[in-house]
């Protein structure tokens, strides 16, 4: 186990060494867009003076390099910084106490979004795995070609057909689940998750493809193997050869593509947000990037990194337990 | 006794390749009664393991019985359904693989595996299947029978596995048991307490057998029938004893004749003349590892040296420290009395041509993307510097001494290509390089005798033409006795003995050598028995384990 305990450390170092390149990148991306939160909040009628006097509040004068280790240094003692529109406004009202931080800005959207993510999951990759079992047991049938032919459409069609297809059918033809997804803080579990089901529907179908796809193919993958072939010259059933005898062999492939698709639905699913009206992190920080809210778009962006990173650390470490060499060494 | 067990006839099976089906069984009878051990023997292509399935009612994909019945127990294989067919396989007819290895799950405990069986079909629960297991790992030799069934296959060496497997074919007391080659991945020192233990309990609960095998030495010890198959046919069936003192058909008498094989004595060496290679006090460690110690040998022009040992025993990392691929942590390799720097990336491109390898594995040895003539080209162009019309020309010479038509094998690929011939394009690029010396790592375990043979001749044959000095590495005795002139027995990373081969073969001999030397098996029904009770071991199964 110590081995795998240091396979996890170096893991997590090389994490957080990730992370660290992937927010400078953020910075200089972020920087090289063109216009700056002074000129898109004035628009064009604005002074020299105004923008430089906004700039100067704000410290956009100051150079790339120093902006980016203040932004770092705060970062590290947990400070995500003040959102740009926040401060404005706060300024215009002339008081200074209204100040939202970055982090009171994301922290609800981003439970927004792990509350969607998981419903989500929750559905999605129970359905998938089954479904690509179920696809390996019965290989080249009618049942494994329809399942193959509907997920595939299903990831082909742009999100957004996809998201008012089930509106249409599950809320105007057969109104059986709300159309907008506006929750809010406070709701009870219940409606919550009642409001979140469609957009979460509209994910799955999305997600499921991938996820079943790989099951099946991992699986199939290992059918032809002296171990298998054992387990059916025992007698056994074929459900049983392939879940006690194949899955278990197959998980590293089918673990790292839920990662993958976990991702995604954290960081990708801003077309969704928006169709339902789902209050996400994903449409804020569309709407950050739009304004140059900067410090708001780098604090999402380090979020998605860091979700990216973690899950694939993640995937990374199930996959290797889940090889019985490693957890039983000679 | 009267209804035979298994009954099958007119079986005949085809195996499909490129959408074509072609014939790999023509029509084949076999019976079996209750308690008989049948031996199944032929080179490999001639269909064994296929028949040994079907007679399980079983084919791989790709493989169908097109013709025939079989017959278990007056229930028609064939025609049966497909749970009438799980019913009987695991609980009746049970099967051992050739490589227990990779044919237990390494998912799963052995006991979780061995217990499977006997749950699913209802015959014992879980505890009384795991009790039993004990016993049965304790009849068959296994160390710890305790707690040996709790480990993972991997935490499990080969011939343990191999017993534990036929454990698990017990499980349920089945009447048939289809052993497909079972100690065919083993080292000889292994085979025997394999061949003893699966012997003791087929014995014990009377159950019928087929034993598929390769090695007639090794069926005459197992078997009380023996039938000979010859590319999907027939060629003869007789008891034991009767086929081993008077086989009637050519094919089976050169099965026999592939032992004797053997090159003429070469004259001594010269006293004086500088060895090709000479190995000075090698010690190798893989990290921090040792893996060998102290090993020291010479060998001279014209000359093969063999290197003898079990798996595990340091054979082939002598060999890459010779060839530069681990460098040696003390000691030198000389080459013609010039010390050979010990990495390879720091040798000449003339010493690398030198010392060349040709490997056990020709299917992974060779590039599957690239033809025949590439394959040698490049070493051809890469040290020799030849291209163009004189490399195609130097390119269909190596073919010619290889014995390989160049116009019809030029442009192959090495899947068009069977396993002897592989192996020759393995020797035709090791020769490409023109070298002094080249590393035969286990260059014929892989195939079958007859074609063994055949590449054991040629590399005879080439070593006498152009002076070659080989290091053959084996496990089998057989190869040694045929072209060895020198003999250097490895354990445990060190040699244990060496000399030149005739003294090797005549005792009296290191305990270790003795060992080897006669846990070879030989072509005499009785060979087993009369070793065991030589050895001292009682094989009537549940004897105390004798640690040999």
């Amino acid at each position: 186990m110590g081995n795998v305990l240091k396979i996890i450390l170096q893991r997590l170092a090389l994490g957080m060494l990730t992370l660290l390149i992937v927010s400078v990148v953020i910075f200089v991306a972020v920087n090289l867009l063109p216009g700056d939160f002074a000129e898109s909040i004035l628009g064009q009628g604005a002074t020299p003076e105004a923008v430089a006097s906004i700039r100067r509040d704000l410290g956009l004068d100051q150079p790339l390099v120093v902006r980016y280790f203040d932004w770092l240094g705060g970062v590290a003692r947990g400070d995500l910084g003040s959102s740009f529109a926040q401060a404005n406004f706060a300024s215009f009202t002339g008081t200074n106490s209204g100040t939202k931080t970055v982090a009171d800005q994301i922290a609800p959207r981003f439970a927004n979004t792990m509350f969607l993510a998981t419903v989500t999951a929750v559905i999605a990759v129970p359905f998938a795995i089954i479904l690509g079992i179920m696809a390996a047991l019965y290989r080249n049938s009618v049942f494994d070609r329809a399942t193959n032919i509907l997920t595939l459409s299903s990831i082909s069609s742009p999100e957004f057909f996809l998201a008012y297809i089930l509106i249409l059918f599950l809320a105007v033809l057969n109104p059986i689940l709300p159309s907008l997804s506006n929750i809010y803080d406070g709701m009870a579990f219940g409606d919550r998750l009642e409001k979140t089901l469609l957009p979460a529907l509209t994910l799955t179908l999305v997600v499921t493809a991938h996820m079943m796809r790989m099951t099946r193919a991992a699986i199939i993958n290992l059918l032809a193997s002296p171990y298998i072939e054992m387990a059916r010259l025992k007698g056994l059933s074929p459900i049983r050869v392939i879940v006690r005898h194949a899955l278990p062999n197959a998980l590293a492939p089918i673990i790292n593509v839920i990662a993958l698709n976990l991702a995604y639905l954290i960081t990708g699913v801003v077309v969704v947000e928006v169709v339902f009206v789902y209050p996400g992190i994903g449409q804020l920080f569309v709407d950050s990037v739009k304004i140059r809210d900067i410090p708001v778009v780098q604090a999402c962006c380090l979020i998605f990194a860091a979700a990216y990173i973690l899950l694939n650390l993640t995937a990374d470490i199930m996959s290797i337990l889940s090889n019985p060499r490693m957890r039983h060494p000679k | 006794m009267t209804e035979p067990l298994l009954k099958m006839r007119g079986v005949k099976l085809e195996g499909r390749s490129d959408e074509v089906w072609s014939p790999i069984i023509n029509g084949i009878d076999l019976t079996l009664m209750r308690g008989e051990v049948l031996g199944l023997i032929g080179e490999s292509g001639a269909g064994k393991s296929t028949l040994g399935l079907a007679a399980m009612g079983y084919t791989r994909d790709g493989v169908r019985i097109n013709a025939g019945t079989v017959e278990f127990d007056g229930i028609d294989l064939l025609a049966a359904s497909a749970a009438t067919k799980r019913n009987l396989l695991g609980k009746r007819i049970a099967y051992v693989a050739q490589s227990a290895a990779a044919s237990f799950n390494p998912a799963h405990r052995l006991m979780d595996q061995h217990v499977e069986g006997p749950v699913q079909h209802g015959v014992m629960s879980r505890t009384e299947s795991e009790s039993d297991a004990i016993e049965l790992y304790r009849k068959l030799r296994l160390p710890d029978p305790e707690q040996i069934g709790f480990r993972y296959p991997h935490q499990v060496s080969g011939g343990q596995l191999q017993r534990a497997m036929t454990a698990m074919a017990m499980s349920c007391r089945p009447d048939l048991i289809i052993f497909d080659e079972p100690t065919t991945a083993l080292d000889v020192t292994t085979q025997i307490e394999v061949l003893a233990s699966i012997r003791d309990i087929v014995e014990q609960f009377n159950t019928a057998a087929i034993y598929i095998t390769h090695d007639l030495a090794v069926v005459a010890q197992m078997a009380d029938r023996i039938k000979v198959l010859l590319k999907g046919d027939e060629v003869e069936t007789a008891d034991t004893r009767t086929m081993l003192a008077a086989p009637t058909q050519e094919y089976t008498k050169s099965l026999w004749a592939v032992r004797s094989f053997q090159r003429p004595r070469k004259p001594a060496v010269i006293v004086g003349a500088v060895p090709v290679i000479s190995v000075q006090s090698v010690d190798a460690r893989y990290g921090t590892t040792p893996v060998l110690h102290d090993v020291s040998f010479d060998l001279h022009e014209g000359r093969t040296v063999a290197v003898v040992g079990e798996s595990g025993s340091g054979k082939s990392t002598a060999a890459r420290c010779i060839a530069g691929l681990l460098p040696p942590a003390a000691g030198q390799i000389l080459l013609d009395g010039q010390v050979l720097p010990p990495d390879y990336r720091k040798r000449s491109k003339d010493q690398l041509r030198q010392v060349q390898m040709i490997y056990q594995m020709a299917d992974t040895a060779l590039n599957p993307r690239m033809s025949v003539g590439r394959i040698i080209a490049r070493p051809v162009q890469f040290y020799l510097g030849l291209t163009g019309a004189v490399k195609r020309k130097r390119v269909d010479q190596l073919l010619e001494q290889i014995e390989m038509e160049p116009t019809e094998y030029y442009n192959r690929l090495p899947s068009e290509l069977s396993g002897g011939q592989k192996q020759r394009i393995g020797i035709a690029r090791a020769l490409a390089a023109e070298p002094k010396f080249i590393i035969c790592d286990e260059v014929t375990s892989a195939l079958d005798q007859l074609v063994a043979e055949g590449i054991l001749r040629l590399l005879a044959k080439l070593q006498d033409d152009l002076h070659l000095s080989y290091m053959f590495i084996t496990h089998d005795l057989a190869t040694v006795r045929a072209i060895a002139d020198e003999v250097v027995v490895m354990k445990d990373g060190r040699v244990v003995e060496r000399g030149p081969k005739d003294v090797m073969f005549k005792p009296p001999h290191d305990p270790y050598t003795e060992l080897l030397l006669s846990s070879v098996p030989e072509m005499d029904p009785d060979w087993l028995t009369n070793l065991l009770a030589e050895r001292g071991v009682d094989d009537i199964g549940g004897a105390a384990v004798d640690k040999m």
